[in-house]
């Protein structure tokens, strides 16, 4: 459908008097439009996306250093073959991983129940959305203000629980190994969960009511309507939605830049976030770049994945 | 028009009274089971909204509350947090900044976004697929990743500790999805009327300024208002470009806030309720287009 109509725009001619229209100075003018329109938006994203997308490339082969200048010059693979002993490299790595399945999954099961229940007919439901979409539009160094206070053992919830004898003073999720990383996973999940759920509620609202009418002369429960009606329509958007989430999630810097620093101990550094230290803290850019390019490679290479599988799996 | 009586729009506002037809239907089931459909729907809900909201409360309430209280209310109320992080941790200038900042991204988005959206929206041209395409790869690149290539070429210009720098960083890493959601919108603009004016003798930027630029107006709040959004929110870049503190940013401002050992709480949590007041007043007004503009074709397109 999308496709129809500017194809029928592209037959200019047919609304002019002259059925050679595409002759006509005025026609060709018209053929000028849609570049002359497009010109502005391809400017800024070929020098301020393209460019510097391929100078990352470039510097990946350079040594560029702020802090020791007299080394800059041509590497080679030098770049690359640092990031094997870097042990602090591999960690990241891993994490990444963990972080990005743990969050999408997460985000999922939560977005897909919220995006349900806010589809149901129901008083005060444009309230109830406004409310539960509202920590999308939150940045995420807000994120990590909100919930240094609710974590911080001074000031947050648990010294609330622990006067109630749930939990012990003093304790803080913020300071184990293993509880900073259930923290930084719930305080991203309020952030997250909204936007999935707004991309599958808008898909939601497209499924036909006749459906849902004829699931129930056929006496389907809810589950079987949810499986056989309500699935198929919408299971496209979730590919979608788990898509955009990962490759958000995966460049995510601000959240856990700001609330753990990668901390304790780099448990928490993902690529990105190794990246972003690298070049703001210890300002070298080659590295960096190198860093950043296997980011990217890395990305691109399990989005494609992802879209092949979940598209397999579709036709099957 | 077509977008007013879109059925998302309709079913947006608390729904309108319709308590026959209702009621009619449901007489006939149990009761037992009403109050069961109830439950299943209030119960998880109602832990989402707790979930969502607690931690807003949570800020508010070290924002109004003494330091050193620990009641559970924000009474009696204090504004002395607000006015140490405004005058003394200079939010008042980081405000300035980021107003300027994100209004100037609203406002040089939209205009590119209309143009560009229409462009996409009603020709079809040479190289359409693979601007699309670019578009969608821009969303695989880490913000991350663009830190020192930009910083390189602002220092060039001479622009960094300059605000231009932001606005033109926030405005081409948002480009993609305000050209994507503002041409979504235009597509739900049917050609017919655009034609029917062309026919009453407009010529194409008159037909667009007169019929279509109206009808536009809710694409234009949520392209802009994400724009801003974004650009209010946007931390990497500014914290990466501006050097000089009265460059700062709102969000650079919370993290040195943050930053400090033994934070002042009362102040954060007032910094934070800074930062957040604009986004959450400007997207309760707009989160329904977005749902809306997701649906006109977005996602689909």
């Amino acid at each position: 459908m999308t496709v129809a109509v500017p194809r029928r725009r592209s037959s200019q001619g047919g609304l002019s008097p002259s059925p050679r229209g595409r002759q006509s100075p005025i026609a060709r003018r018209t053929r000028l439009y849609p570049y002359l329109l497009i010109a502005p938006a391809v400017l800024l994203v070929l020098v301020f996306l393209v460019y510097p997308v391929a100078s990352v490339f470039f510097y990946s082969l350079q040594h560029s250093n702020v802090t020791q200048p007299w080394n800059d010059g041509f590497a080679g693979v030098d770049n690359f073959t640092r990031m094997f002993g870097d042990p602090l490299f591999w960690q990241s790595l891993r994490f990444t991983l963990q972080w990005v399945l743990v969050e999408v999954a997460l985000q999922f099961v939560f977005g897909l129940a919220l995006a349900l229940l806010l589809n149901r007919t129901f008083v005060g439901r444009g309230i109830a959305r406004a409310l539960t979409f509202s920590p999308w539009a939150v940045s995420g160094i807000l994120t990590t203000t909100i919930w240094i206070l609710i974590y911080n053992p001074a000031t947050g919830i648990g010294r609330y629980l622990a006067d109630l004898g749930i939990g012990e003073h003093g304790t803080s999720l913020l300071s184990g190994q293993g509880t900073t990383f259930l923290a930084v996973v719930i305080a991203e999940l309020w952030k997250g969960v909204p936007f999935f759920a707004i991309l599958i509620l808008a898909d939601l609202q497209s499924v036909p009511g006749e459906l849902y009418e004829a699931a129930d002369v056929d006496g389907a429960g809810p589950l079987r309507r949810f499986v056989s009606v309500t699935w198929p329509h919408i299971r496209q958007a979730v590919v979608l939605a788990t898509l955009l989430r990962g490759v958000w999630e995966f460049n995510n810097v601000d959240l856990l830049y700001t609330l753990t620093g990668g901390g304790p101990a780099n448990s928490t550094t993902t690529l990105p976030l190794y990246v972003a230290q690298t070049a703001i803290q210890s300002r070298d850019f080659g590295y960096g770049s190198a860093l950043t390019v296997v980011a990217f490679l890395l990305l691109t290479f399990f989005s494609l994945l992802y879209l092949r599988l979940t598209k397999r799996g579709a036709e099957s | 028009m077509t977008l007013l009586e879109d059925p998302i729009a309709r079913s947006l506002p608390v729904e309108p009274p319709r308590p026959g037809a209702q009621t009619e239907r449901r007489r006939p089931r149990h009761r037992g089971r009403r109050v069961l459909d109830r439950l299943s729907l209030w119960v998880p809900l109602g832990l989402f909204l707790l979930f969502t909201l607690v931690p807003l409360y949570w800020m508010v309430l070290f924002a109004f509350r003494p330091s050193g209280s620990t009641s559970l209310i924000p009474w009696p109320i204090t504004f002395d947090h607000f006015a140490s992080v405004w005058n003394g941790s200079g939010f008042g200038i980081y405000f300035q900044n980021s107003i300027i900042t994100a209004g100037a991204t609203l406002v040089v988005s939209t205009v590119i976004a209309l143009l560009g959206g229409y462009a996409l929206a009603r020709f079809a041209f040479r190289g359409k697929t693979l601007f699309l395409v670019v578009m969608l790869c821009t969303q695989f690149i880490p913000g991350a990743m663009m830190l020192i290539p930009l910083f390189e070429i602002f220092n060039t210009l001479g622009l960094t500790n300059n605000l231009i720098s932001l606005i033109i960083a926030d405005t081409v890493f948002h480009l993609p999805l305000s050209l994507v959601l503002m041409s979504g919108f235009i597509r739900n603009v049917p050609v017919e009327i655009e034609e029917a004016a062309w026919v009453d003798g407009c010529t194409r930027v008159q037909a667009f300024r007169l019929v279509v630029l109206p009808l536009l107006k809710p694409g234009i709040v949520a392209v802009g208002s994400f724009a801003f959004i974004s650009a209010w929110n946007n931390f990497l870049f500014a914290l990466m470009f501006m050097s000089q503190q009265d460059r700062f940013t709102v969000p650079v401002g919370l993290s040195y806030l943050l930053g400090e050992f033994g934070a002042d709480f009362g102040a954060l949590a007032a910094g934070g309720l800074v930062a957040i007041l604009p986004v959450v007043i400007l997207f309760a007004y707009v989160q329904k287009f977005l749902v809306q503009g997701m649906s006109a074709g977005a996602v689909k397109g």
